[in-house]
């Protein structure tokens, strides 16, 4: 079965989408990522969709469930490098991804999973005291 | 208004739907679409196709290359023979879905082109045309 690798980087997981994803293939990818941060208990995912040529509102919502799937297992999600064209076609079209953190380019998604893995553990550590 | 070129062909499974935006992609770059205009137009029509599988049970879309007073277009028509909409009203609103979608495929569609035709007749099936004009 056709499937988009899954990379494993310390406790981070990357994923490059390059190809035009039919809907099986999107929800295959979400499940396969989904395995794979429980398994490696990874801590942050970065999704790049620099090469999507188009997200529509299947593949849109795919991408919102998957960054409210990963927080629920305790991963924070960064997609990064939307094209101009499919930014504003998304958003016209409906879907505004609210509650997806994004970044133009990979070098800065990982700087911002790095952040917000590091302040959901001082949140941790905070919570913590009070027990 | 004229037609220079058209084509049609069946759209009956998922994977289909991907031939579908490939071809719109393919044809718009023909035309010289802006890049902004293309991604729209295929993004529309990966709605529409989507809709043609899952709730018409397949059907067929034809491209067709229009002109009209020198001014060049795509249209692209996606016909089904499934149950049809009931209320064409309520399908056109936001958020309203009969599956389990974001119910933005009609009224997203609609709002990413330039002329969006809908007929559906419970029963009988649907039919929906967009177009896009350069």
């Amino acid at each position: 079965m056709e499937r988009i690798p899954i990379l494993k980087m310390g406790e981070f997981l990357l994923v490059t989408i390059q190809v035009d994803m039919h809907d099986r293939l999107a929800m295959t990818l979400q499940e396969d990522l989904m395995t794979k941060i429980a398994a490696n208990g990874a801590r942050g995912v970065l999704i790049d969709i620099s090469s999507l040529e188009m997200v529509d509102s299947f593949i849109g919502r795919m991408i919102g469930q998957t960054a409210a799937m990963s927080r629920v297992l305790d991963a924070q999600t960064v997609v990064v490098g939307m094209q101009p064209a499919v930014a504003i076609t998304l958003v016209e079209l409906g879907l505004a991804l609210e509650g997806v953190r994004t970044a133009l380019t990979v070098e800065k998604g990982m700087d911002l999973l790095r952040a917000c893995v590091e302040s959901r553990m001082e949140d941790v550590t905070d919570d913590g005291h009070e027990g | 208004m004229m037609v220079t070129k058209d084509e049609r062909s069946d759209i009956r499974t998922e994977d289909q739907v991907v031939r579908v935006r490939q071809m719109v992609r393919q044809w718009a770059t023909e035309l010289g679409f802006s890049l902004v205009d293309l991604t729209k137009i295929v993004t529309a029509a990966s709605e529409l196709a989507r809709n043609t599988v899952i709730y018409g049970g397949g059907g067929t879309f034809e491209l067709q290359e229009l002109q009209n007073n020198g001014r060049r277009g795509l249209r692209v028509v996606f016909e089904d023979h499934g149950p049809g909409i009931g209320d064409l009203e309520l399908a056109m609103r936001d958020g309203y879905t009969t599956g389990n979608g974001l119910g933005l495929g009609l009224s997203g569609a609609k709002r990413l082109v330039n002329d969006f035709e809908i007929d559906s007749r419970p029963g009988e099936g649907t039919r929906v045309a967009i177009t896009r004009w350069k």
